[in-house]
Protein backbone atom coordinates (compact mmCIF):
# COMPACT_ATOMS: atom_id res chain seq x y z
CA UNK A 1 0.00 0.00 0.00
CA UNK A 2 2.79 2.38 0.85
CA UNK A 3 3.95 1.99 -2.33
CA UNK A 4 0.80 2.56 -4.24
CA UNK A 5 0.55 6.15 -2.85
CA UNK A 6 4.22 6.65 -3.33
CA UNK A 7 3.89 6.07 -7.01
CA UNK A 8 1.41 8.97 -6.93
CA UNK A 9 3.95 11.42 -5.06
CA UNK A 10 5.50 14.38 -6.93
CA UNK A 11 7.91 11.93 -9.32
CA UNK A 12 10.54 15.07 -9.29
CA UNK A 13 11.07 19.01 -8.26
CA UNK A 14 9.93 20.38 -11.92
CA UNK A 15 7.39 18.20 -13.71
CA UNK A 16 4.74 20.33 -11.62
CA UNK A 17 5.55 23.44 -14.04
CA UNK A 18 4.07 22.03 -17.40
CA UNK A 19 0.69 22.24 -15.21
CA UNK A 20 1.18 25.48 -14.02
CA UNK A 21 1.93 26.83 -17.53
CA UNK A 22 -1.13 24.96 -19.00
CA UNK A 23 -3.20 26.84 -16.28
CA UNK A 24 -1.61 30.06 -17.27
CA UNK A 25 -2.24 29.98 -20.68
CA UNK A 26 -5.98 29.27 -19.95
CA UNK A 27 -5.71 32.28 -17.81
CA UNK A 28 -4.02 34.41 -20.45
CA UNK A 29 -6.97 33.97 -22.47
CA UNK A 30 -9.47 35.63 -20.37
CA UNK A 31 -7.22 37.62 -17.92
CA UNK A 32 -8.61 41.13 -17.86
CA UNK A 33 -12.11 40.03 -16.68
CA UNK A 34 -10.71 37.64 -14.29
CA UNK A 35 -8.69 40.59 -12.80
CA UNK A 36 -11.31 42.74 -12.33
CA UNK A 37 -13.99 40.28 -11.24
CA UNK A 38 -11.60 39.42 -9.08
CA UNK A 39 -10.50 42.73 -7.32
CA UNK A 40 -13.74 44.05 -7.44
CA UNK A 41 -14.99 42.58 -4.15
CA UNK A 42 -11.80 42.89 -2.19
CA UNK A 43 -12.07 47.14 -3.22
CA UNK A 44 -15.00 47.47 -2.45
CA UNK A 45 -15.18 46.29 0.93
CA UNK A 46 -11.86 48.18 1.44
CA UNK A 47 -13.52 51.44 0.39
CA UNK A 48 -17.44 50.41 1.89
CA UNK A 49 -15.49 49.77 5.44
CA UNK A 50 -12.93 51.48 5.72
CA UNK A 51 -14.11 54.76 5.34
CA UNK A 52 -17.16 54.27 6.53
CA UNK A 53 -16.13 52.24 9.23
CA UNK A 54 -13.14 54.34 9.50
CA UNK A 55 -15.18 57.44 10.86
CA UNK A 56 -16.89 56.28 13.79
CA UNK A 57 -13.47 53.40 14.71
CA UNK A 58 -10.89 56.52 14.46
CA UNK A 59 -7.43 55.12 15.26
CA UNK A 60 -6.51 51.75 15.63
CA UNK A 61 -3.47 50.07 16.91
CA UNK A 62 -1.99 53.34 16.39
CA UNK A 63 -3.22 53.61 12.73
CA UNK A 64 -6.24 54.78 10.62
CA UNK A 65 -8.60 51.95 10.54
CA UNK A 66 -8.43 51.97 6.27
CA UNK A 67 -4.85 50.95 6.23
CA UNK A 68 -5.56 48.53 9.27
CA UNK A 69 -8.22 46.89 7.28
CA UNK A 70 -6.13 47.32 3.79
CA UNK A 71 -3.16 44.46 5.18
CA UNK A 72 -6.49 42.22 6.42
CA UNK A 73 -7.56 42.62 3.47
CA UNK A 74 -4.87 41.86 1.58
CA UNK A 75 -4.66 38.29 3.69
CA UNK A 76 -8.21 38.22 3.09
CA UNK A 77 -7.85 38.22 -0.72
CA UNK A 78 -5.19 35.83 -0.57
CA UNK A 79 -7.34 33.68 1.00
CA UNK A 80 -10.47 33.41 -1.09
CA UNK A 81 -8.82 33.56 -4.20
CA UNK A 82 -6.67 30.51 -3.63
CA UNK A 83 -9.49 28.95 -1.85
CA UNK A 84 -12.06 30.18 -5.29
CA UNK A 85 -9.36 29.17 -7.78
CA UNK A 86 -9.16 25.16 -6.33
CA UNK A 87 -12.97 24.95 -5.48
CA UNK A 88 -14.19 25.90 -8.64
CA UNK A 89 -11.61 26.02 -11.28
CA UNK A 90 -9.46 23.13 -10.02
CA UNK A 91 -12.63 20.85 -9.38
CA UNK A 92 -13.78 21.02 -12.48
CA UNK A 93 -10.07 20.43 -14.01
CA UNK A 94 -10.26 17.50 -11.81
CA UNK A 95 -13.97 16.39 -12.76
CA UNK A 96 -15.89 17.32 -15.55
CA UNK A 97 -13.64 18.82 -17.67
CA UNK A 98 -11.29 15.67 -17.87
CA UNK A 99 -8.21 17.63 -17.89
CA UNK A 100 -6.37 16.20 -15.04
CA UNK A 101 -7.21 12.77 -16.81
CA UNK A 102 -5.57 13.73 -19.73
CA UNK A 103 -2.72 15.04 -17.60
CA UNK A 104 -2.37 11.24 -15.85
CA UNK A 105 -1.93 9.49 -19.77
CA UNK A 106 1.55 11.45 -19.82
CA UNK A 107 4.49 10.66 -17.27
CA UNK A 108 3.21 13.26 -14.53
CA UNK A 109 1.97 11.83 -11.30
CA UNK A 110 -0.99 12.76 -9.26
CA UNK A 111 1.32 14.50 -7.20
CA UNK A 112 3.08 16.57 -10.01
CA UNK A 113 -0.97 17.90 -10.84
CA UNK A 114 -1.55 18.60 -7.34
CA UNK A 115 1.54 20.85 -6.85
CA UNK A 116 1.19 22.64 -10.14
CA UNK A 117 -2.11 23.24 -9.25
CA UNK A 118 -1.45 24.54 -5.45
CA UNK A 119 1.32 26.73 -7.06
CA UNK A 120 -1.29 27.84 -9.26
CA UNK A 121 -3.33 29.28 -7.06
CA UNK A 122 -0.80 30.59 -4.95
CA UNK A 123 0.06 32.49 -7.87
CA UNK A 124 -3.39 34.01 -8.64
CA UNK A 125 -3.39 35.13 -4.35
CA UNK A 126 0.14 36.79 -5.32
CA UNK A 127 -1.82 38.66 -8.15
CA UNK A 128 -4.72 39.64 -5.96
CA UNK A 129 -2.81 40.28 -2.86
CA UNK A 130 -0.61 42.39 -4.81
CA UNK A 131 -2.87 44.36 -6.69
CA UNK A 132 -5.36 46.07 -3.70
CA UNK A 133 -1.65 46.57 -1.80
CA UNK A 134 -0.75 48.57 -4.81
CA UNK A 135 -4.37 50.40 -4.21
CA UNK A 136 -3.26 50.55 -0.23
CA UNK A 137 -0.16 52.25 -1.67
CA UNK A 138 -1.75 54.79 -4.23
CA UNK A 139 -3.81 56.11 -1.60
CA UNK A 140 -1.06 56.42 1.03
CA UNK A 141 -2.59 53.69 3.34
CA UNK A 142 1.14 51.48 3.01
CA UNK A 143 4.13 52.63 1.53
CA UNK A 144 5.40 50.55 -1.74
CA UNK A 145 8.17 48.96 -0.13
CA UNK A 146 6.04 46.90 2.31
CA UNK A 147 3.78 45.76 -0.40
CA UNK A 148 7.01 44.23 -1.73
CA UNK A 149 7.16 42.67 1.63
CA UNK A 150 4.21 41.21 2.24
CA UNK A 151 4.53 39.28 -1.15
CA UNK A 152 5.84 35.84 0.33
CA UNK A 153 3.45 36.24 3.03
CA UNK A 154 0.54 36.59 0.59
CA UNK A 155 2.03 33.43 -1.29
CA UNK A 156 2.32 31.34 1.72
CA UNK A 157 -1.29 32.23 2.28
CA UNK A 158 -2.60 31.35 -1.16
CA UNK A 159 -0.62 27.91 -1.04
CA UNK A 160 -2.32 27.40 2.32
CA UNK A 161 -5.38 28.05 1.40
CA UNK A 162 -5.26 26.56 -2.02
CA UNK A 163 -4.09 23.22 0.08
CA UNK A 164 -6.77 23.63 2.50
CA UNK A 165 -8.97 23.72 -0.35
CA UNK A 166 -7.91 20.81 -2.21
CA UNK A 167 -8.67 18.44 0.80
CA UNK A 168 -12.70 19.73 0.43
CA UNK A 169 -12.55 19.04 -3.73
CA UNK A 170 -11.02 15.62 -3.19
CA UNK A 171 -14.05 14.93 -0.92
CA UNK A 172 -16.76 16.59 -1.78
CA UNK A 173 -18.85 14.48 -4.51
CA UNK A 174 -20.04 17.85 -6.79
CA UNK A 175 -20.19 21.68 -6.39
CA UNK A 176 -23.19 21.72 -3.85
CA UNK A 177 -20.75 20.62 -0.70
CA UNK A 178 -18.47 23.40 -1.18
CA UNK A 179 -20.68 26.00 0.40
CA UNK A 180 -20.44 24.22 3.46
CA UNK A 181 -16.74 25.16 3.48
CA UNK A 182 -17.30 28.59 2.76
CA UNK A 183 -20.06 29.90 5.24
CA UNK A 184 -18.51 27.40 8.31
CA UNK A 185 -15.19 27.41 7.72
CA UNK A 186 -13.75 30.68 5.86
CA UNK A 187 -16.11 33.63 6.91
CA UNK A 188 -15.69 32.70 10.41
CA UNK A 189 -12.30 32.86 9.76
CA UNK A 190 -12.44 36.15 8.91
CA UNK A 191 -13.83 37.53 11.80
CA UNK A 192 -11.82 35.55 14.29
CA UNK A 193 -8.34 36.04 12.62
CA UNK A 194 -7.88 39.74 13.22
CA UNK A 195 -8.61 40.61 9.90
CA UNK A 196 -11.40 43.35 10.26
CA UNK A 197 -10.43 43.98 14.08
CA UNK A 198 -8.15 43.36 16.17
CA UNK A 199 -8.51 39.80 17.77
CA UNK A 200 -7.97 41.81 20.95
CA UNK A 201 -11.46 42.22 21.30
CA UNK A 202 -12.80 38.49 21.42
CA UNK A 203 -13.52 36.46 23.97
CA UNK A 204 -9.76 36.02 26.05
CA UNK A 205 -10.67 31.56 25.36
CA UNK A 206 -11.84 32.25 21.55
CA UNK A 207 -8.55 34.75 21.16
CA UNK A 208 -6.48 31.18 22.13
CA UNK A 209 -8.41 29.34 19.37
CA UNK A 210 -8.28 31.97 16.71
CA UNK A 211 -4.74 32.12 17.35
CA UNK A 212 -4.10 28.69 16.04
CA UNK A 213 -6.16 28.99 12.57
CA UNK A 214 -4.03 29.83 9.55
CA UNK A 215 -5.47 33.07 8.31
CA UNK A 216 -4.62 34.73 11.84
CA UNK A 217 -0.72 33.64 11.27
CA UNK A 218 -1.34 35.37 7.63
CA UNK A 219 -2.60 38.47 9.16
CA UNK A 220 -0.27 38.53 11.83
CA UNK A 221 2.70 38.40 9.27
CA UNK A 222 0.88 40.71 6.61
CA UNK A 223 0.43 43.40 8.88
CA UNK A 224 3.50 44.15 10.45
CA UNK A 225 4.96 44.32 6.98
CA UNK A 226 2.31 46.65 5.43
CA UNK A 227 2.21 49.12 8.66
CA UNK A 228 6.38 48.91 8.35
CA UNK A 229 6.57 47.63 12.31
CA UNK A 230 8.71 44.56 13.30
CA UNK A 231 6.61 41.48 13.37
CA UNK A 232 6.33 39.15 16.95
CA UNK A 233 7.81 35.95 16.34
CA UNK A 234 7.64 35.71 12.86
CA UNK A 235 9.54 32.11 12.70
CA UNK A 236 6.31 30.58 14.40
CA UNK A 237 3.87 31.97 12.19
CA UNK A 238 5.97 30.94 9.25
CA UNK A 239 5.98 27.20 10.82
CA UNK A 240 2.37 27.26 11.37
CA UNK A 241 1.82 28.41 7.85
CA UNK A 242 3.89 25.64 6.61
CA UNK A 243 2.40 23.06 8.10
CA UNK A 244 -0.74 24.47 7.03
CA UNK A 245 0.09 24.65 3.27
CA UNK A 246 2.38 21.27 3.49
CA UNK A 247 0.01 18.16 5.47
CA UNK A 248 -3.16 19.07 3.22
CA UNK A 249 -1.24 18.53 0.29
CA UNK A 250 -0.34 14.94 1.26
CA UNK A 251 -3.50 14.09 2.40
CA UNK A 252 -5.47 15.31 -0.69
CA UNK A 253 -3.07 13.61 -2.97
CA UNK A 254 -3.41 10.49 -0.89
CA UNK A 255 -7.87 11.22 -1.16
CA UNK A 256 -7.26 11.98 -4.97
CA UNK A 257 -5.14 8.54 -5.41
CA UNK A 258 -9.03 7.03 -3.81
CA UNK A 259 -11.34 9.14 -5.85
CA UNK A 260 -9.00 9.37 -9.47
CA UNK A 261 -7.13 5.74 -9.42
CA UNK A 262 -9.39 2.95 -7.86
CA UNK B 1 7.54 -15.29 -26.35
CA UNK B 2 10.60 -13.91 -25.98
CA UNK B 3 10.47 -11.42 -22.84
CA UNK B 4 12.14 -8.70 -24.89
CA UNK B 5 10.04 -8.71 -27.65
CA UNK B 6 6.86 -8.67 -25.06
CA UNK B 7 4.91 -5.07 -24.88
CA UNK B 8 2.39 -5.93 -22.60
CA UNK B 9 1.99 -9.19 -19.78
CA UNK B 10 -1.00 -9.64 -18.17
CA UNK B 11 -1.16 -12.69 -15.74
CA UNK B 12 -3.96 -13.65 -13.61
CA UNK B 13 -5.22 -10.39 -13.32
CA UNK B 14 -8.23 -9.69 -10.68
CA UNK B 15 -10.16 -6.61 -9.76
CA UNK B 16 -13.83 -5.85 -9.21
CA UNK B 17 -15.51 -3.21 -7.66
CA UNK B 18 -18.04 -3.86 -4.77
CA UNK B 19 -19.09 -7.67 -5.37
CA UNK B 20 -18.72 -7.00 -9.12
CA UNK B 21 -16.22 -8.74 -10.84
CA UNK B 22 -14.93 -6.54 -13.91
CA UNK B 23 -11.80 -8.33 -14.77
CA UNK B 24 -11.72 -12.21 -13.86
CA UNK B 25 -7.89 -13.97 -13.83
CA UNK B 26 -7.05 -12.60 -17.06
CA UNK B 27 -3.82 -13.40 -18.80
CA UNK B 28 -2.57 -12.22 -22.20
CA UNK B 29 0.51 -11.16 -23.84
CA UNK B 30 1.19 -8.41 -26.60
CA UNK B 31 4.10 -8.58 -28.87
CA UNK B 32 6.03 -5.66 -29.89
CA UNK B 33 4.25 -4.43 -33.53
CA UNK B 34 1.15 -5.95 -32.91
CA UNK B 35 -2.33 -4.65 -33.10
CA UNK B 36 -3.95 -6.33 -30.68
CA UNK B 37 -7.86 -5.86 -29.95
CA UNK B 38 -10.01 -6.35 -26.36
CA UNK B 39 -13.50 -7.34 -28.18
CA UNK B 40 -16.55 -7.66 -26.11
CA UNK B 41 -19.75 -5.62 -25.07
CA UNK B 42 -20.32 -3.03 -22.90
CA UNK B 43 -19.46 -3.74 -19.14
CA UNK B 44 -17.16 -6.43 -20.82
CA UNK B 45 -14.27 -5.12 -19.01
CA UNK B 46 -12.09 -3.38 -21.52
CA UNK B 47 -11.59 -0.06 -20.61
CA UNK B 48 -10.78 -1.20 -17.31
CA UNK B 49 -7.89 -3.37 -18.24
CA UNK B 50 -6.82 0.00 -20.73
CA UNK B 51 -7.30 1.64 -17.62
CA UNK B 52 -5.22 -0.90 -15.70
CA UNK B 53 -2.49 -0.96 -18.49
CA UNK B 54 -1.64 3.42 -17.42
CA UNK B 55 -1.55 2.56 -13.48
CA UNK B 56 -4.96 4.41 -13.39
CA UNK B 57 -6.34 1.18 -11.71
CA UNK B 58 -4.73 -0.87 -9.17
CA UNK B 59 -5.56 -4.43 -10.11
CA UNK B 60 -6.03 -6.47 -6.75
CA UNK B 61 -4.43 -9.81 -7.81
CA UNK B 62 -2.27 -10.23 -10.90
CA UNK B 63 1.24 -8.86 -11.99
CA UNK B 64 0.87 -6.45 -15.12
CA UNK B 65 4.12 -5.82 -16.83
CA UNK B 66 4.38 -2.76 -19.62
CA UNK B 67 7.65 -2.44 -22.03
CA UNK B 68 9.37 -4.32 -19.43
CA UNK B 69 7.84 -1.96 -16.09
CA UNK B 70 6.06 -2.84 -13.30
CA UNK B 71 2.39 -1.51 -13.47
CA UNK B 72 1.41 0.37 -11.38
CA UNK B 73 4.22 0.95 -9.15
CA UNK B 74 6.58 2.40 -12.28
CA UNK B 75 3.76 3.11 -14.53
CA UNK B 76 4.95 6.45 -14.83
CA UNK B 77 7.97 5.36 -16.35
CA UNK B 78 6.11 3.70 -18.91
CA UNK B 79 3.30 5.72 -19.58
CA UNK B 80 6.83 8.40 -20.75
CA UNK B 81 6.47 5.49 -24.01
CA UNK B 82 2.98 5.45 -24.29
CA UNK B 83 0.22 7.32 -26.10
CA UNK B 84 -3.26 7.37 -24.92
CA UNK B 85 -6.80 7.63 -27.00
CA UNK B 86 -9.38 7.49 -24.31
CA UNK B 87 -13.27 6.22 -25.02
CA UNK B 88 -13.94 10.46 -24.17
CA UNK B 89 -12.46 13.52 -25.65
CA UNK B 90 -10.57 15.60 -22.71
CA UNK B 91 -9.27 17.76 -25.40
CA UNK B 92 -8.51 21.73 -24.14
CA UNK B 93 -11.42 23.05 -25.79
CA UNK B 94 -10.64 26.89 -25.31
CA UNK B 95 -7.24 26.09 -26.61
CA UNK B 96 -6.68 25.56 -30.24
CA UNK B 97 -5.69 22.73 -31.84
CA UNK B 98 -1.83 23.71 -31.72
CA UNK B 99 -1.78 24.95 -27.86
CA UNK B 100 -3.24 21.57 -27.35
CA UNK B 101 -0.48 19.52 -28.95
CA UNK B 102 2.29 22.27 -26.86
CA UNK B 103 0.20 21.75 -23.49
CA UNK B 104 0.27 18.29 -23.55
CA UNK B 105 4.40 18.06 -25.00
CA UNK B 106 5.27 20.01 -21.97
CA UNK B 107 3.70 17.25 -19.78
CA UNK B 108 6.25 14.67 -21.67
CA UNK B 109 9.29 17.08 -20.45
CA UNK B 110 9.20 18.80 -24.21
CA UNK B 111 11.16 21.28 -25.02
CA UNK B 112 9.30 24.42 -27.25
CA UNK B 113 11.61 24.11 -29.28
CA UNK B 114 11.35 20.20 -29.93
CA UNK B 115 7.43 20.60 -29.72
CA UNK B 116 7.91 23.12 -32.60
CA UNK B 117 9.74 20.24 -34.76
CA UNK B 118 7.27 17.51 -34.19
CA UNK B 119 3.95 19.74 -34.57
CA UNK B 120 3.96 20.01 -38.40
CA UNK B 121 4.29 16.24 -39.23
CA UNK B 122 1.73 15.11 -36.61
CA UNK B 123 -0.78 17.89 -37.82
CA UNK B 124 -0.11 16.64 -40.71
CA UNK B 125 -0.32 12.88 -39.83
CA UNK B 126 -3.89 13.70 -38.50
CA UNK B 127 -4.90 16.11 -41.66
CA UNK B 128 -5.56 18.86 -39.07
CA UNK B 129 -2.65 21.28 -41.28
CA UNK B 130 -5.42 23.83 -41.74
CA UNK B 131 -7.13 23.83 -38.37
CA UNK B 132 -3.71 24.69 -36.47
CA UNK B 133 -4.85 27.89 -34.57
CA UNK B 134 -8.33 26.79 -34.61
CA UNK B 135 -10.19 26.68 -31.16
CA UNK B 136 -11.08 22.96 -30.47
CA UNK B 137 -14.41 23.48 -29.37
CA UNK B 138 -14.71 24.55 -33.17
CA UNK B 139 -13.75 21.12 -34.32
CA UNK B 140 -16.16 18.31 -35.87
CA UNK B 141 -16.46 15.00 -33.77
CA UNK B 142 -14.16 13.31 -36.80
CA UNK B 143 -10.98 15.83 -36.19
CA UNK B 144 -11.21 16.06 -32.55
CA UNK B 145 -10.43 12.27 -32.43
CA UNK B 146 -7.74 12.92 -34.94
CA UNK B 147 -6.16 15.59 -32.59
CA UNK B 148 -6.70 13.04 -29.85
CA UNK B 149 -4.39 10.48 -32.03
CA UNK B 150 -1.76 13.30 -32.90
CA UNK B 151 -1.41 14.38 -29.45
CA UNK B 152 -1.36 10.57 -28.08
CA UNK B 153 1.76 10.47 -30.62
CA UNK B 154 3.45 13.36 -29.37
CA UNK B 155 6.12 11.84 -27.35
CA UNK B 156 6.60 9.10 -30.06
CA UNK B 157 5.49 6.37 -28.56
CA UNK B 158 6.35 2.64 -28.54
CA UNK B 159 2.87 1.69 -27.55
CA UNK B 160 -0.74 3.04 -28.66
CA UNK B 161 -3.67 2.68 -26.26
CA UNK B 162 -6.89 3.12 -27.15
CA UNK B 163 -9.47 2.85 -25.87
CA UNK B 164 -13.01 2.60 -28.38
CA UNK B 165 -11.22 4.67 -30.70
CA UNK B 166 -13.86 5.14 -33.08
CA UNK B 167 -17.10 5.03 -31.24
CA UNK B 168 -19.34 7.34 -31.86
CA UNK B 169 -17.93 8.29 -35.48
CA UNK B 170 -19.59 8.59 -38.71
CA UNK B 171 -18.49 5.87 -40.98
CA UNK B 172 -16.24 8.22 -42.91
CA UNK B 173 -14.42 9.61 -40.02
CA UNK B 174 -14.49 6.11 -38.51
CA UNK B 175 -12.65 4.40 -41.90
CA UNK B 176 -9.93 7.42 -41.97
CA UNK B 177 -8.98 6.68 -38.09
CA UNK B 178 -8.76 3.38 -39.20
CA UNK B 179 -6.43 4.22 -42.28
CA UNK B 180 -4.24 5.88 -39.80
CA UNK B 181 -3.77 3.46 -37.28
CA UNK B 182 -2.42 1.38 -40.42
CA UNK B 183 0.03 3.95 -41.09
CA UNK B 184 1.10 3.52 -37.49
CA UNK B 185 1.50 -0.27 -37.66
CA UNK B 186 3.17 0.13 -40.26
CA UNK B 187 5.92 2.09 -38.80
CA UNK B 188 6.13 -0.35 -36.27
CA UNK B 189 4.02 0.70 -33.67
CA UNK B 190 2.13 -1.71 -31.17
CA UNK B 191 -1.21 -0.81 -30.81
CA UNK B 192 -3.85 -2.03 -28.04
CA UNK B 193 -7.25 -1.69 -28.78
CA UNK B 194 -10.65 -2.08 -27.48
CA UNK B 195 -13.80 -2.17 -29.52
CA UNK B 196 -17.20 -3.46 -30.07
CA UNK B 197 -17.03 -3.10 -33.45
CA UNK B 198 -15.96 -6.47 -34.99
CA UNK B 199 -15.23 -4.63 -38.50
CA UNK B 200 -12.80 -2.88 -36.55
CA UNK B 201 -11.49 -6.08 -34.46
CA UNK B 202 -11.63 -7.96 -38.12
CA UNK B 203 -9.65 -4.94 -40.17
CA UNK B 204 -7.30 -4.14 -37.63
CA UNK B 205 -5.98 -6.86 -35.43
CA UNK B 206 -3.32 -9.42 -35.67
CA UNK B 207 -4.96 -10.49 -32.65
CA UNK B 208 -7.43 -10.18 -30.26
CA UNK B 209 -8.96 -11.67 -27.10
CA UNK B 210 -12.91 -11.73 -26.62
CA UNK B 211 -14.43 -10.96 -23.82
CA UNK B 212 -17.40 -11.20 -21.81
CA UNK B 213 -18.00 -10.11 -17.90
CA UNK B 214 -14.54 -9.54 -17.59
CA UNK B 215 -13.75 -13.46 -18.70
CA UNK B 216 -11.36 -13.96 -21.53
CA UNK B 217 -13.38 -16.44 -24.09
CA UNK B 218 -11.57 -16.92 -27.02
CA UNK B 219 -7.73 -15.41 -28.16
CA UNK B 220 -6.42 -15.89 -31.44
CA UNK B 221 -5.94 -14.11 -35.04
CA UNK B 222 -9.38 -13.28 -36.25
CA UNK B 223 -9.44 -15.28 -39.35
CA UNK B 224 -8.18 -18.08 -36.87
CA UNK B 225 -11.76 -17.89 -34.37
CA UNK B 226 -13.85 -17.03 -37.43
CA UNK B 227 -12.96 -20.64 -39.00
CA UNK B 228 -12.33 -22.21 -35.35
CA UNK B 229 -15.54 -21.47 -34.12
CA UNK B 230 -18.06 -20.78 -37.49
CA UNK B 231 -16.35 -22.50 -40.00
CA UNK B 232 -19.11 -22.28 -42.99
CA UNK B 233 -21.17 -19.59 -44.41
CA UNK B 234 -23.95 -17.81 -42.56
CA UNK B 235 -27.39 -17.49 -43.28
CA UNK B 236 -29.15 -14.65 -41.73
CA UNK B 237 -33.29 -15.04 -42.12
CA UNK B 238 -34.88 -12.17 -40.79
CA UNK B 239 -39.19 -12.02 -40.83
CA UNK B 240 -41.17 -14.62 -39.65
CA UNK B 241 -41.49 -16.89 -36.46
CA UNK B 242 -37.40 -17.39 -35.93
CA UNK B 243 -38.32 -20.83 -33.73
CA UNK B 244 -40.60 -21.73 -35.72
CA UNK B 245 -37.95 -21.64 -39.04
CA UNK B 246 -35.13 -22.94 -37.07
CA UNK B 247 -37.11 -26.39 -36.61
CA UNK B 248 -37.56 -26.46 -40.32
CA UNK B 249 -34.56 -25.90 -40.98
CA UNK B 250 -32.35 -27.76 -38.35
CA UNK B 251 -31.43 -31.05 -40.51
CA UNK B 252 -29.52 -29.17 -43.26
CA UNK B 253 -27.85 -26.33 -40.35
CA UNK B 254 -24.51 -27.23 -38.45
CA UNK B 255 -26.14 -24.78 -35.67
CA UNK B 256 -28.39 -22.38 -35.20
CA UNK B 257 -28.81 -19.29 -32.92
CA UNK B 258 -31.79 -17.08 -32.63
CA UNK B 259 -31.11 -13.26 -31.57
CA UNK B 260 -33.89 -10.96 -31.33
CA UNK B 261 -36.44 -11.28 -34.47
CA UNK B 262 -33.01 -12.53 -36.59
CA UNK B 263 -31.69 -16.21 -37.19
CA UNK B 264 -28.43 -17.36 -37.72
CA UNK B 265 -27.62 -20.32 -39.65
CA UNK B 266 -24.50 -21.88 -40.10
CA UNK B 267 -24.26 -23.74 -43.03
CA UNK B 268 -21.89 -25.74 -44.81
CA UNK B 269 -24.32 -26.33 -47.27
CA UNK B 270 -26.40 -23.16 -47.84
CA UNK B 271 -27.93 -24.33 -50.56
CA UNK B 272 -30.21 -27.24 -48.84
CA UNK B 273 -31.44 -24.38 -46.20
CA UNK B 274 -32.39 -22.21 -49.32
CA UNK B 275 -34.47 -24.78 -50.39
CA UNK B 276 -36.55 -24.88 -47.61
CA UNK B 277 -36.90 -21.17 -47.76
CA UNK B 278 -38.12 -20.81 -51.68
CA UNK B 279 -41.54 -19.43 -52.15
CA UNK B 280 -41.60 -17.49 -48.60
CA UNK B 281 -41.88 -14.10 -49.39
CA UNK B 282 -42.59 -12.87 -46.12
CA UNK B 283 -38.52 -13.55 -45.14
CA UNK B 284 -35.24 -11.75 -46.09
CA UNK B 285 -32.72 -14.09 -46.41
CA UNK B 286 -29.21 -13.17 -46.74
CA UNK B 287 -26.38 -15.24 -46.93
CA UNK B 288 -22.43 -13.73 -46.48
CA UNK B 289 -19.38 -15.47 -44.88
CA UNK B 290 -18.60 -16.04 -41.18
CA UNK B 291 -17.30 -12.88 -39.39
CA UNK B 292 -16.51 -12.15 -35.32
CA UNK B 293 -19.98 -11.07 -35.08
CA UNK B 294 -20.89 -14.87 -35.41
CA UNK B 295 -17.74 -15.99 -33.10
CA UNK B 296 -18.79 -13.30 -30.49
CA UNK B 297 -22.96 -14.80 -30.98
CA UNK B 298 -21.72 -18.50 -31.17
CA UNK B 299 -19.64 -18.01 -27.56
CA UNK B 300 -21.71 -16.01 -25.60
CA UNK B 301 -25.68 -16.83 -27.06
CA UNK B 302 -25.81 -13.47 -27.94
CA UNK B 303 -25.14 -10.15 -29.85
CA UNK B 304 -22.70 -7.63 -29.60
CA UNK B 305 -24.67 -4.41 -29.71
CA UNK B 306 -23.60 -2.46 -32.78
Amino acid sequence: MGEAYGAVMPANAYNWIAVWRRNFLAWRKVALPSLLGNLAEPITNLFGLGFGLGLIMGQIEGTSYIAFLAAGMVAISAMTSATFETLYAAFARMDAKRTWEAVLFTQLTLGDIVLGELVWAASKSVLAGTAIGIVAAMLGYASWTSIVCAIPTVALTGLVFASLAMVVIALAPTYDYFVFYQSLILTPMVFLCGAVFPISQLPSSVQHFAGLLPLAHSVDLIRPAMLERGADSPALHICALCIYAVLPFFVSTALFRRRLLR
Amino acid sequence: MNMSTVTIDLAEVKKSFGDKVIVNKLSFSVARGECFGLLGPNGAGKSTIARMLLGMISPEAGKITVLNEPVPSRSRVARARIGVVPQFDNLELEFTVRENLFVFGRYFGMSARKIEAVAPSLLEFARLESKADVRVSELSGGMKRRLTLARALINDPHLLVMDEPTTGLDPHARHLIWERLRVLLARGKTILLTTHFMEEAERLCDRLCVLESGCKIAEGKPEALIHEHIGCDVIEIYGGDPYQLRELIRPYARHIEVSGETLFCYAPHPEQVRLQLRGRSDLRVLQRPPNLEDVFLRLTGRELEK
